[in-house]
């Protein structure tokens, strides 16, 4: 859809007309010489911001993946590092094999996977709508923001004794974990994304006719949405650490506890294939929030 | 009885660290009629905007007010459209939903909104483009949309500050007689604020000079060019005489901002 407009010239600074601005460089187009990439280093490639194709640029991802496991693999199998504080890529995947059809990770990376959701939708149900208001009235911003910005920099972490004392070990602590090291941080982040909407718009808005509700409903909150959303995700990260370290200390299930049990039995194995699976679904969730917004947003330059 | 009176309106901003108050708009007394189309012309810096947004009702003036139709204007309204230097489209709605902007927020009824904006979209050649976002949009059509968008709502003065100030020759040229044409066909009274002299003799029934800083009007030319006006009326004589005197009333002004700076 946000392709080619028919008819008349556009913009220059529309997406896709970047192409063309790179014409004058020597090509990089055709065949690659070399098959694994790594050919786009040399000099002409190097040209500050100059874009490269697709597939290199995925091939130079996949490149670091296999050179990271390379260097795994020859400290472990080279015997460089000790089995027992490092395990090599192999135990690691058999390990990961013996959580799933012995210990019942599944069930794990369930629980975990529903108190990040929980407690980060709760965050974010507070916090957006706080955000939106201090980022719309200025009173409302004066009377948070000194309080919120000083909230921000308490780490969620050191919270989890007090919250053992008042909620025990149960969900609800997790949750609130979660909630502390989340709220904060959207807040702010929200409230100064719809503080900085572009006020030739909320002016044109009011030429039209737009009220005072009108103008927060109709052009702070569209305007605002993208980078609400990119918050979200960029937060969301963040309530993967706080859930892993909620359950590092008086958790009973969940990969957290899966990875002090296994630290228990000196089972790097196991400690690592748990990491691994956080950043996996890390990933995944990242794709999914992008893809929402590229959907949901198909006007906003991103 | 004039539709439209700014009288003795000022402007003045306050000091800032220990400066002087900058005295932007000297009171400023302007009468418009019904249908007029007024140029308000003078070099950057004159205080020409910032009367045009007093009238708009963006801007709170020091001393004065603004009467529209007998009424004080006290902040903005969709009485006054308004077409701004910067590109303002909603860049999250297509270009029909942006003409709609104003009609949605009346609360009329879809079908409405539909036959309005199918007429303006028509009117400023943007059919084919009704379901195109802002980014997609070249400047030219961008600003298309815009005066679409303040027509849509009817508005009973049409307020349009250098809104062609970023495009090129070739397009300017094309927007004026696009502008001029709606006018001729469907009679609004227009404020144009612009720098541009050749510009503001082609559009206007009556060019406002104004002086350079402290703003204020320097004189009023009538400019008594047949209608409908077809753009090589800027090559007829009685248009070089025109433009001939307000360059020259420019230039003193123009000369005076470089001596003060």
């Amino acid at each position: 859809m946000a392709t080619s407009a028919p008819g008349e010239p556009r913009s220059s600074e529309a997406t896709g007309a970047s192409e063309g601005r790179y014409r004058g460089f020597p090509a990089t187009d055709g065949p690659a010489p070399s098959r694994h990439g790594l050919s786009a280093l040399d000099a002409s490639a190097m040209t500050p911001l100059k874009p490269i194709p697709s597939r290199r640029k995925a091939a130079l991802g996949i490149a670091f993946f296999a050179l990271f496991v390379a260097a795994w693999s020859v400290a472990t199998f080279g015997g460089f590092v000790s089995k027992t504080f490092l395990a090599d890529p192999l135990t690691m995947l058999q390990e990961g094999w013996a959580l799933f059809a012995q210990f019942g990770f599944a069930g794990d990376i369930a629980i975990t996977v529903w108190r990040v959701i929980a407690g980060f939708v709760l965050a974010a149900m507070f916090a957006v709508p706080l955000g939106i208001a201090m980022g719309a009235y200025k009173p409302v911003e004066a009377f948070f923001e000194p309080f919120v910005s000083f909230a921000r920099y308490l780490p969620a972490s050191a919270f989890i004794p007090l919250l053992i004392l008042w909620a025990g070990i149960g969900e609800m602590q997790k949750l609130l974990v979660i909630f502390i090291g989340s709220f904060f941080q959207v807040v702010l982040m929200v409230a100064v994304t719809v503080g900085a909407t572009r006020r030739d718009l909320v002016e044109a808005a009011y030429t039209l006719g737009a009220s005072s509700r009108g103008v927060v409903r109709r052009v702070l909150l569209p305007s605002a949405a993208p980078a609400i959303a990119e918050t979200l995700r960029l937060v969301l990260g963040w309530a993967w650490t706080y859930v892993i370290v909620a359950e590092l200390i008086g958790a009973s299930s969940g990969i957290g506890h899966m990875i002090t049990d296994s630290q228990a039995l000196l089972n790097t194995g196991q400690i690592i294939f748990g990491i691994i699976v956080i950043g996996v679904i890390g990933l995944v969730s990242d794709f999914l929030f992008k893809w929402a917004n590229q959907r949901f947003f198909p006007w906003s330059l991103s | 009885m004039s539709k439209l009176s700014i009288d003795g309106v000022s402007r003045t901003f306050p000091a800032v660290r220990g400066g002087e108050p900058t005295v932007a708009l000297q009171p400023t007394t302007l009468a418009i009629g019904d249908n007029d189309f007024i140029t308000i012309l003078g070099p950057s810096g004159c205080g020409k905007s910032t009367l045009l947004r007093i009238v708009a009702g963006l801007d709170a003036p020091t001393a004065g007010r603004v009467v529209l139709d007998g009424m004080p204007v006290t902040g903005p309204g969709a009485d006054r459209g308004m077409v701004f230097q910067s590109y303002t489209l909603f860049p999250w709605l297509t270009v029909r939903q942006n003409i709609c902007f104003g009609l949605r927020e009346k609360a009329m009824p879809q079908s409405q909104q539909d036959e309005i904006a199918a007429h303006y979209i028509d009117r400023v050649g943007l059919a084919g483009f009704e379901h195109h976002y802002p980014k997609m949009l070249s400047g030219g059509m961008q600003q298309r949309t815009a005066i679409a968008r303040a027509l849509a709502n009817d508005p009973k003065i049409l307020l349009l500050d250098e809104p062609f100030g970023a495009l090129d020759n070739q397009t300017r040229s094309l927007m004026q007689e696009l502008l001029l044409g709606i006018w001729e066909a469907e009679k609004k009274t227009v404020l144009f604020v612009t720098h541009d002299i050749e510009e503001a003799i082609f559009m206007a029934g009556r060019v406002v000079v104004m002086s350079a800083r402290p703003g204020r009007i320097k004189t009023e030319v009538a400019v008594d060019l047949a209608h409908p006006r077809h753009y090589t009326v800027k090559t007829t004589p009685g248009f070089s005489a025109l433009k001939a005197r307000l360059t020259e009333e420019i230039r003193v002004e123009a000369l005076k901002v470089a001596a003060a700076a």
